[in-house]
């Protein structure tokens, strides 16, 4: 039994990861923690003055507006999640307030911190309190659109759009109503629309045509022409490269092609970003790299702790998650299908046909092949699926 | 103009990107009688916002500085955890700072007691408001332990008192739930069901000349099997108090590699007979390691500190009778048809040989960390 001896030395000697428990640093200079940003900086500088002049007033609208949005705008930039509580705090003074009465730029963003959370019901309500306070309001419609869109409230979205035509927001109003239509079983006619409108202005502001040229990357992909959706990705990152909503429909795009060497550099500086570290966690196993190991576990933890405190924001990621990194169709079933009673795009519906046929279960995704027939969406990659799952026996 | 650039956002991708986590602490209360002690897990970056720990404002952490700014965490947050014990509110007292780590981050560990004075005794109510002001979407991740049972709760601005039971349950109700869990861990325990199921197979043979013969008469396999259960009984029993009673402790996947190993070996032994008569050995032996299996079962579990012997007899002897429950079907059905070529030719040697083939995987499985079976 010689073997049975090696093979059981070796098992106590493989090293064993235990449960993290609370330790005593050994020494005094042992580097805790690295905070995003120092006192000295000139971000920590600004924001101190704001929250001074916010904490001066806390029912200075002004000051509250321009402080919430700052956290805000932090978010997007870095992912941190811890910000949008800032936010939200300094926004506190009209937590109680009756709605009506609460200004109309604070219903906005608040309704804009809700969004980020996946809330959408509840930041619905508070773009129509704020739309009804001020119908022209153009910030609160086109966020109101955004809304319904990925809640799938079609009919709202055309309404939303026509009003943001009213108030001259042309580029944006075609842009809205184009995305609309590709959804709806139009993808040729918008795309060609919002291409001759984008290029009938020139000098549309920067941020607008970063937008417009996504919007018109991802109709191009129903079309299922993804030359021409790779070049409108790299056109948009051209004129913002940070942009982490792009940067991940663009590594999506590269991953259907297995271009992933492309993708670990592009996400390389990403990893602190959920969506993206799961996109470069995916790119960097189908290169056989190591890191791509220890990235499922960080992955892993993030997911254990957003379950304990019920958050389901990931719930879109962590199925992914489940279903490519934990062999666990079943789990990631059920995760799909809870984030597509929450939201409802083509990614959404990719998810769960994927899920569903990880499972060989075709019953599972019958609300999405009826919101398919429903819309007439003409995704490529959505009919493949579809088209797969109704081979599956049932 | 940040607004067209916001709308690209959720015109364009389902979910905004999330990275790190909002803002959580981690509070465990456990209550032991009348002793309540605590552990509060609490980021260092939540800490650094609110009270400022970067003394010489270098952007990092260090232990120094989280030990110099003991007093103000302390005074910081006990002041924003109120504990109340029949009407009465407790004090609380830090008893030692640790460090941990959480998926983002370093957090500071207070580990202290609370005393809520002579003869309180009864249900307590935590209200929680660290961090409430500052960060309305931080939440208490609230574990709270007593006479056996564990209750989680999420502590926010709008649920931020919990009332703390600790009436136990009662001793017999303690005893039949761990009895249900023993019996259901043997179920789904399809490695202890395998392993039993090798050793129970070969029980209406005697060994031949050439591999095995069907016994002739009941009563000698039924002792055979009676031998086999008992010693494999006696043994997990023995390990399994002792794990957890936490007097010895081995790593999980030492003991789940020797359990698939035994199995392999119980199911070879099929297959080129070595051992027969003394087969009730070999469970004795293996049933060492298979009571270091269920123990971490019952470790998971939790056992309630009041009832600790309760608990222990109550999962053992559900073990036992789901044992028996796997016997008493298992054994008749094989001495019917034990004559017949299909017990041997489908049922014995190629069952055994699959038994064996899965068991070889969940030892390279459990031995070296991969994923055989999904």
């Amino acid at each position: 039994m010689a073997w049975l001896q090696l093979l059981l030395a070796a098992a106590v000697a493989w090293p064993w990861a235990g449960p993290a428990a609370p330790y005593r640093p050994n020494d005094d200079s042992v580097v805790l923690e690295r905070l995003p940003t120092r006192p000295t900086d000139p971000v920590q500088r600004e924001l101190q003055g704001l929250r001074a002049a916010q904490a001066a007033n806390p029912a200075d609208v002004g000051a509250a507006l321009d402080l919430a949005r700052r956290y805000f705008n932090l978010v997007l930039d870095s992912g941190d999640a811890r910000y949008l509580g800032y936010a939200e705090a300094a926004l506190s003074a009209w937590r109680t307030t009756p709605l009506a009465q609460v200004p109309t730029d604070i219903l906005v963003m608040r309704a804009q911190l809700l969004q980020y959370r996946h809330q959408f019901e509840q930041a619905r309500a508070l773009l129509d309190a704020a739309i009804a306070q001020d119908p022209k309001h153009r910030r609160a419609l086109t966020w109101r659109a955004a809304v319904n869109m990925v809640t799938a409230r079609y009919e709202a979205v055309r309404e939303d759009c026509t009003r943001l035509r009213e108030q001259g927001e042309k580029l944006l109003a075609t842009g809205c109503g184009a995305y609309l239509d590709a959804t709806l079983g139009k993808a040729r006619p918008s795309y060609e629309t919002l291409r001759s409108a984008l290029a009938a202005e020139p000098d549309a502001r920067p941020t607008l045509k970063h937008w417009t040229l996504t919007v018109l990357a991802e109709i191009a992909r129903r079309l299922g022409d993804n030359a021409a959706a790779e070049a409108h990705y790299r056109a948009a990152l051209a004129t913002d490269d940070s942009d982490q909503y792009v940067l991940a429909a663009y590594t999506e795009l590269l991953g259907h092609q297995r271009r992933w060497d492309e993708i670990v550099s592009l996400l390389r500086k990403w990893e602190r970003s959920d969506v993206l570290l799961l996109s470069l966690a995916r790119a960097e196993r189908a290169l056989g790299k190591p890191e791509a190991k220890a990235r499922a576990v960080a992955l892993r933890a993030r997911f254990a702790d957003a379950a304990l405190r019920s958050d389901n924001t990931n719930a879109q990621d962590e199925a992914w998650f489940r279903l490519e990194f934990e062999a666990d169709p079943k789990g990631a079933l059920a995760l799909a299908l809870q984030n597509w009673s929450v939201q409802k795009e083509p990614r959404d519906a990719e998810l769960v046909l994927q899920a569903a046929l990880a499972n060989r279960d075709h019953s599972a995704a019958a609300p999405v092949i009826e919101w398919m027939a429903k819309t007439g969406i003409e995704d490529p990659r959505l009919k493949e699926l579809a088209a797969a799952l109704a081979q599956v026996n049932r | 103009m940040r607004l067209l650039w916001l709308l690209a956002l959720l015109l364009t991708l389902p979910g905004p990107a999330q990275a790190h986590k909002p803002s959580d602490s981690y509070l465990a209360l456990r209550a032991d009688g009348a002793r309540i002690t605590g552990q509060w897990d609490i980021a260092l970056r939540d800490l650094e916002f609110a009270i400022g720990l970067d003394a010489d404002g270098d952007g990092a952490i260090t232990w120094g500085e989280v030990r110099t700014g003991q007093a103000a965490i302390e005074r910081y947050a006990l002041a924003r955890l109120k504990l109340t014990r029949a009407d009465r509110e407790c004090s609380k007292r830090v008893t030692d700072l640790l460090a941990d780590n959480h998926s983002d981050g370093a957090y500071a560990v207070l580990i202290f007691e609370v005393e809520c004075g002579p003869g309180a005794d009864g249900n307590a109510e935590v209200e929680y408001s660290l961090f409430f002001d500052l960060d309305p979407t931080h939440r208490g991740l609230l574990r709270w332990e007593a006479a056996g049972r564990t209750v989680t709760a999420v502590l926010g601005p709008d649920s931020a008192k919990f009332r703390l039971a600790t009436e136990a349950a009662s001793p017999l109700g303690q005893f039949l739930s761990y009895g249900k869990e023993g019996v259901w861990h043997i179920w789904i325990g399809i490695d202890h069901v395998l392993f039993l199921v090798s050793l129970l197979l070969p029980a209406v043979y005697v060994p031949a000349r050439r591999g095995w013969a069907p016994v002739e008469r009941f009563m000698p396999a039924f002792w055979d099997v009676f031998r086999v259960v008992t010693a494999f009984t006696v043994a997990h029993s023995i390990t399994l108090s002792l794990a957890a009673l936490a007097i010895i402790s081995l790593p999980t996947r030492l003991t789940e590699t020797a359990i698939a190993f035994s199995v392999l070996l119980a199911a070879l032994n099929n297959i080129w007979p070595v051992v027969h008569g003394r087969r009730w050995l070999v469970a004795f032996g293996f049933g060492l390691i298979h009571g270091f299996g269920f123990a971490s079962v019952l470790t998971d579990l939790g056992l309630p500190q009041g009832a600790l012997l309760l608990a222990l007899v109550g999962f053992n002897l559900g073990v036992e009778a789901g044992q028996l429950l796997i016997v008493a079907v298992l054994v008749p059905l094989a001495y019917a048809v034990r004559r017949s070529g299909f017990y041997r030719r489908v049922i014995f040697v190629p069952g055994s040989a699959v038994i064996a083939a899965v068991a070889l995987g969940w030892m390279i499985e459990r031995g070296f960390d991969l994923k055989i079976f999904s």
